[in-house]
């Protein structure tokens, strides 16, 4: 991650929820003083056209991220396993309907 | 001044057109920080917050238009008239001045806006209410953005809290007409299509004590002499300037049209 200038604010996540009931998504990063002006950034770059009815706002530093170097050990592994998908389960209609 | 008598057509359509040009000039005040504003997220803040006010002003204009009934559409009120004709406040056509002057002039406007807005949604008349609800959502807004950023330069360093003391201390000589009230208000009031500004001076200048006091500011004279006169289309030497910028391309080309 770039360092930040001293002088420049620093970055926040965007994260916004489209519906009620949905997982939040990454929508992009901005500069803000503060929280409270993260969140007004936040609706002003992110939330312009309808994108959404939640939003938060995370100090981008703040956040533990997986290294390129660990795609091998966290992700192959699950590659050859295509048992643990539940594709292979008729899903009956009723909850079909519901999703 | 005439000494004819207003009629509540005449009332409704010149307590529009107020609402209305003191939102287009500011809009188009604001909208000059487009691509100058400090930081790309502000400058996008201040973009929208310009085209939130035009807007108003584009549903206000489109209202006094329909009441006046001649025929006239509404960029004949934002571009077909003269200076003399607008009668929005002077505090909204000042030079936009720097960051800390934008914010400050956005707060005592917002900060007005929302009370009155809170008193105002409530009329008789459908179509106002109507509007009066649909914009109060964005001066909400509006007022949240700019007094969040009073406390922040307020109480930040002691070159930003210069700049906002000196950008209000500017700016006092213009807030006396915020409270202006005259025949226009008082029809529209009896009709219940208006709403008295004295009732809610307090809770206003409580906001602004307040709102001074966490950000460390200091309340200029009250009782200082105060600017009168632009709701009777007296005007600073400011907006002449913009609105010959604002309406020549028009003007050049009348027939000229977006759709």
């Amino acid at each position: 991650m770039p360092e930040n200038n001293e002088k420049d604010w620093p970055l926040w996540e965007v994260f916004y929820q489209p519906k009620n009931g949905k997982p939040y998504e990454h929508a992009g990063s901005l500069h803000a003083a503060d929280a409270e002006n993260a969140l007004q950034n936040a609706r002003d770059v992110y939330a312009r056209r309808n994108e959404g009815i939640g939003i938060w706002v995370v100090p981008s530093d703040q956040i533990t991220a997986s290294t390129p170097e660990d795609m091998g050990s966290f992700f192959d592994p699950a590659s050859d396993k295509p048992y643990r998908h539940p594709q292979f389960y008729s899903v009956p209609r009723a909850v079909k309907k519901r999703s | 001044m005439s000494s004819e008598t207003l009629t509540t057509k005449d009332a409704f359509i010149k307590y529009l057109l107020r609402l209305a040009d003191d939102r287009l000039i500011l809009g188009q005040r604001v909208s000059e920080w487009c691509g100058h504003g400090p930081v790309l997220e502000e400058d996008l803040a201040l973009a929208n917050m310009a085209l939130d006010l035009i807007g108003h002003a584009s549903s206000l204009y489109e209202y006094a238009a329909e009441v006046e009934d001649k025929g006239h559409e509404k960029d004949h009120f934002a571009y077909f008239r003269d200076d003399y004709e607008f009668t929005n406040l002077q505090l909204c056509e000042l030079p936009k001045g720097d960051f800390a002057f934008t914010i400050a002039r956005q707060f005592l406007f917002s900060s007005f806006s929302y009370f009155q807005y809170e008193k105002l949604k409530e009329v008789n008349d459908e179509q106002f209410q109507g509007m009066i609800n649909k914009h109060l959502k964005e001066v909400k807004y509006h007022l949240r953005h700019s007094r969040d950023w009073v406390l922040k330069l307020g109480d930040g360093t002691e070159e930003s809290h210069n700049r906002i003391q000196e950008a209000f201390d500017e700016l006092w000589i213009y807030v006396g007409e915020l409270f202006y009230s005259d025949e226009v208000d008082e029809i529209m009031i009896s009709e219940g299509n208006g709403t008295d500004v004295s009732t809610f001076h307090a809770e206003w200048k409580n906001l602004i004590e307040t709102t001074f006091d966490e950000a460390t500011l200091t309340v200029p004279d009250w009782d200082q002499f105060m600017m009168t006169g632009s709701r009777k289309g007296i005007h600073t030497e400011y907006l002449g300037p913009m609105l010959a910028q604002l309406q020549f391309l028009r003007r050049s080309h009348p027939e000229a049209d977006w759709q």
